[in-house]
């Protein structure tokens, strides 16, 4: 950098804008809807527009990625504040995919439930925005900015259905803990700025490697804050108490969203923070990601396997995945950082698919998610049945899913790494969950639809609409394609990992 | 091993599998106004395949029947070095066949009850995963294939099953699924610490792994563990046996079928293909206690079988039995042992699918399987009673019939091991018959009363269905010769795989008695002892003896 002093006056560093696109659609596309929702009356444009707009933005910054990822070239902003490396951008990928997938379903979802779209789908675009923010980000500082936007946003989606009280108690608990989560990752970032002089990820990294802290109490302590800051984020037991509430209150295509685009960011910031910035005190941390992964994995199954109502399921098997990409984390090395990303892609895509079904089966006011209502779809909505059955054996793992591939990637890093009970805690958990999906498959195709009469026009034909029968029609082909064919996401999850 | 590829159709395999499949997406996407095509065309893409196998039999070279033939290898996701491996050998040639052609027959043979379309569409998905199962020389590839045919199996049970058949489905897809969750992991752990110890790249080629034996003696012990666990959950060995007659009893005939004759293989498949070859150190180590727990199916699952009230649930039964005799013969770890352990899994699927699809004929007739229910139906159905008389005694190991053959040589194989265990288990043939001829006994023989008197006999379709099975009973009690000459070769080559690479190990054969064949029996009148080579039974001239013996019991 040279000397700043010779520099004066002071040159504002230059910034490559283009390759900042994935952060600058999403942001600019909500400031845009915003200004168009609020200026011009809601008579003059179609309710459909703000889902349009949402799929067209997230595609644009999709697009934008794949021109980036071929350009080839790491582009650093800001003085090397941000950072769109390769692993940004397959996170970015997943963050806005999941966008795109989340936005088709909510004009119909949004008029039967009466959530206002124009809303969400801003605060879907900045969550987007932060959340690649957060996969960008190169300095501790950039990250907690990236992390705030996008949790605020997420906070005020998650209340965001204002007829149900579940939804105003989801937002408040996601908001009260994750303000205080928030809390302890600013400590921890603190306490490790102390240590080690910096908040840069790299130059964190290079301290470390360069000296041997003699009294390293206070790195450790940060250490232990920041993990504990982002185990609150990424749901990882034993500070995933809001998750369950949380995920089955707010409206579904925001818990969607939450369970994929909101996980992968916070997985890649543990990724940032402990894989490479900390990367050389692996040693360290290793056995707490160890436990940690054991107790999110076992947590998550067991609950999933007692609950009696989908969404539930489905949130207890997000913290079971979580669980399943700790053991990549944990794996510290470049093939479990590429198990890691492959898990977020493939996991992104189910998940969205299978609360996609749950959000067009939902009822009027997105309640009616208990497995009973699920009792005989198979005879009702023979495809529908099948769409959601083949996204929960993915979950479950089963071969020839992009699930089964994911937990091979982070069971041979785990193995690979020699944590070998991890992989076997992981993969006798995997059962435990497979029992949950089961109990759901059960419902829809071993069981007849008891209360025929009471809502028999309501459930035994539930519209389905074209947007959110598109998205579950791609979820599952992704699914079954990323399971029969995983070289193509596997070559990138590993390019992007820099194996 | 080595390999060889087919120079006429080297795809065979691969399309093998991937026919059913196919067919299986085709009737998804029939029209929902013709009901009456989709049996015809599951039957069409069954029966390709099980052309495809017989075609495959009659190529087989028996000469080279140890090493890998139609050999095929494609890439498949080459940063795992994960590839797409497929061969034949004498282990798996005829359970492959068996496999081919029992699923027309049991699609011939059981109607769909209901909603036909997805019942056939899983019944293919299932002869897809079994075939690609026993084709697979790719860990990975066998892994996918092994949990997959979970899928199809517990939709069938619990979708066109009988009672709790839920619970049944559950039971059945979580008790093998948390086997085979430890299996992938120590899959994994084998192709790392194999990578590592060789200094090459990751690979899951089962060939490249098993042949090296990097592997530290303690590690591998562990590892073939792991692996017989998820085996012997699919086998399935005492004590992890407990959903075997849930799913049977709960599936339906079809269902039942297939469990029996082909997805009970996969396990004792497995531990031949993927313990003894590729752990053959852990194998000797472990072989008291396999075939202890061996011996112990074999007797519980008699005197269980003998307990029963329920015909289906008594079959269900006597298939632990059964498979113990398998698991001792394999784990004799001889060239006795493991030809009839091999013979007994083509024997056992032929014999018990029989089974399987007369009892659902009764049931289809009577709608009851409750034995105390069902009596005198020889009268009013002669031709059934008869059909499930030869069935039941192959099933009791009658000579002259399949069973025998391959009991007989697990019974001398295992004698030559572990001599106090095969007498237990010899003790095991007779409890076989008591059960089943009781149960026999009970079913048919009496005073025909009520709605009994006017049970119909066999259709002319169910009798076109079990032809092939008695065919294969009499055919190979008879004259063994062409399926064991095929067997061995690999069966030899196993076991000279486990001498070399364990030290101290020798084949246990007979050292006081020179050792007996199929052969010297039938001549044992004549003589009483002959001279044996020392190398075990090499060569079966099975063909006579069971003739010679026909009277023997």
């Amino acid at each position: 950098m040279g000397s700043v002093l010779a520099q004066l006056p002071v040159r504002t560093p230059p910034v490559d804008w283009t390759g900042l696109l994935p952060v600058l659609l999403p942001g600019a596309g909500a400031l845009v809807l915003l200004m168009i929702r609020s200026l011009v009356p809601s008579r003059v444009v179609p309710a459909a527009l703000d889902a349009v707009w949402t799929f067209a933005v997230a595609g644009a910054g999709l697009v934008s990625v794949v021109v980036l990822w071929q350009r080839d070239a790491v582009v650093e902003a800001f003085g090397g504040q941000l950072v769109m490396d390769r692993m940004a951008l397959f996170v970015a990928a997943v963050v806005l995919g999941s966008v795109a997938l989340a936005a088709p379903t909510l004009p119909r979802y949004c008029r039967r439930v009466e959530v206002a779209s124009a809303e969400l789908c801003v605060l879907m675009l900045l969550a987007a925005a932060g959340a690649v923010v957060m996969a960008g980000a190169a300095d501790l500082i950039v990250l907690f900015l990236g992390l705030e936007t996008m949790s605020i946003a997420a906070y005020v989606m998650a209340a965001l259905n204002l007829r149900r009280l579940e939804s105003l108690e989801a937002g408040l608990k996601y908001f009260v803990l994750g303000a205080f989560s928030t809390a302890f990752l600013l400590f921890g970032i603190a306490l490790v700025y102390g240590a080690t002089g910096t908040t840069n990820l790299d130059g964190i990294a290079s301290h470390l490697d360069a000296f041997i802290l003699l009294r390293d109490g206070m790195l450790l302590a940060g250490a232990a804050m920041l993990l504990v800051g982002l185990g609150f984020k990424v749901a990882a037991a034993p500070f995933h108490a809001w998750a369950p509430d949380t995920y089955v209150g707010a409206p579904t295509p925001v818990t969607a969203l939450m369970a994929s685009a909101v996980k992968a960011a916070g997985f890649v910031a543990l990724i940032r923070v402990f894989v490479e910035a900390l990367g050389t005190r692996a040693d360290d941390w290793r056995p707490a990601v160890f436990a940690l992964a054991c107790a999110t994995l076992a947590v998550g199954s067991v609950l999933a396997a007692v609950q009696s109502d989908a969404k539930r399921v489905l949130a207890y098997s997000s913290i079971s995945h979580a669980g399943f990409i700790l053991v990549g984390v944990q794996a510290a090395s470049d093939s479990g950082v590429a198990a890691v990303l492959f898990y977020l892609a493939a996991y992104a895509v189910i998940a969205v698919g299978s609360f996609t079904v749950v959000a067009v089966l939902s009822g009027q006011r997105d309640d009616r998610t208990g497995l009973d209502t699920l009792a005989g779809l198979a005879a009702r909505r023979p495809a529908l049945a099948l769409g959601l059955t083949i996204l929960l054996l993915a979950q479950a793992g089963v071969p020839f899913t992009s699930g089964f591939v994911a937990k091979f990637s982070v069971i041979a890093a785990a193995v690979e790494a020699r944590s070998y009970w991890l992989a076997v805690v992981a993969m006798v958990s995997a059962v435990v969950a497979a029992f949950a999906y089961l109990r759901v498959v059960v419902a829809m195709y071993f069981r007849d639809s008891g209360d025929e009469t009471e809502t028999a026009a309501e459930t035994s034909k539930p519209s389905v609409g074209l947007g959110a029968g598109a998205v579950i029609v791609a979820a599952v082909l992704l699914t079954v394609a990323m399971g029969v064919v995983p070289s193509v996401l596997e070559s990138l999850s590993s390019t992007a990992a820099g194996l | 091993m080595s390999a060889t590829a087919s120079t006429s159709f080297p795809a065979v395999l691969t399309v093998l599998v991937l026919v059913p499949a196919a067919g299986a997406l085709v009737l998804l996407a029939m029209p929902r106004t013709r009901p009456d095509l989709l049996k015809p065309v599951a039957l069409v893409a069954s029966a390709v395949s099980a052309v495809l196998a017989v075609w495959m039999l009659a190529e087989f070279d028996a000469g080279s029947a140890a090493s890998f033939q139609f050999w095929q290898q494609h890439e498949w996701i080459t940063g795992w070095g994960i590839s797409w491996q497929v061969g034949v050998d004498g282990l798996s040639l005829f359970l492959v066949v068996m496999t081919a052609l029992i699923f027309p027959l049991a699609i011939v043979g059981v109607d769909a009850e209901h909603s036909p379309k997805p019942y056939y569409a899983w019944m293919l998905v299932l002869e897809a995963g079994c075939l690609g199962t026993f084709v697979a020389l790719d860990l990975i590839m066998f892994f996918v294939f092994f949990e997959i045919v979970l899928v199809p199996m517990y939709f069938l049970i619990g979708g066109w099953g009988h009672g709790r058949r839920a619970y049944a489905a559950t039971k059945f897809f979580l008790f093998t699924m948390f086997g085979s969750a430890l299996m992938l992991v120590a899959i994994v752990a084998v192709a790392f610490l194999h990578s590592s110890a060789s200094g090459g790249a990751v690979t899951f080629d089962l060939t490249a792994i098993a042949e090296s034996q990097v592997l530290a003696t303690n590690t591998a012990r562990w590892l073939f563990l792991a692996f017989a666990l998820a085996f012997a959950v699919k086998v399935p060995l005492f004590p992890v046996h407990t959903w075997l007659p849930d799913a049977h009893t709960n599936a339906p005939t079809a269902g039942s079928v297939i469990l029996a004759a082909v997805m009970l293989k996969l396990g004792t498949y497995g531990l031949v293909r993927f313990g003894l070859y590729l752990f053959p150190e852990a194998s000797v180590y472990f072989a008291p206690l396999m075939v202890t727990l061996g011996v112990i199916g074999i007797i519980y699952g008699a005197i269980a079988a003998a307990m029963q009230r329920d015909l289906k649930r008594l079959v269900a039964y006597s298939s632990v039995a059964h498979l113990g005799f398998i698991v001792i013969g394999t784990f004799a770890l001889n060239t006795e042992g493991l030809t009839g352990g091999v013979l007994q899994m083509v024997n056992h699927g032929v014999s018990t699918g029989a089974l399987f699809l007369l009892v659902g004929m009764i049931y289809e007739r009577r709608h009851t399987r409750e034995i105390s229910d069902l009596g005198g139906l020889q009268k009013p159905a002669p031709l059934l009673a008869a059909v499930f008389m030869v069935v039941m005694l192959s099933s009791v190991g009658l000579p002259g019939l399949n069973g025998f053959v391959g009991e007989l040589l697990v019974l001398l194989g295992a004698f030559n091991a572990h001599r106090w265990w095969a007498v237990v288990a010899a003790a095991g043939v007779i409890l076989a018959a008591v059960y089943l001829l009781w149960a026999y006994q009970r079913v048919f023989h009496g005073p025909a009363s009520g709605a009994n008197a006017e049970t119909p006999d066999l259709r002319w379709r169910e009798g076109l269905v079990m032809a092939p099975f008695i065919a294969a009973i009499v055919f190979m009690g008879v004259y063994p010769k062409p399926v064991i000459e095929r067997v061995e070769p690999a069966v030899d080559a196993i076991i000279a795989h486990v001498e070399d690479n364990v030290a101290g190990f020798a084949e246990p054969v007979a050292d006081v008695h020179p050792s007996v064949s199929l052969e010297d029996l039938a001549r044992s009148d004549k003589a009483d002892h002959n001279g044996g080579d020392g190398n075990g039974v090499t060569d079966h001239n099975g063909d006579d003896g069971g003739d010679h013996n026909g009277g023997g019991e």
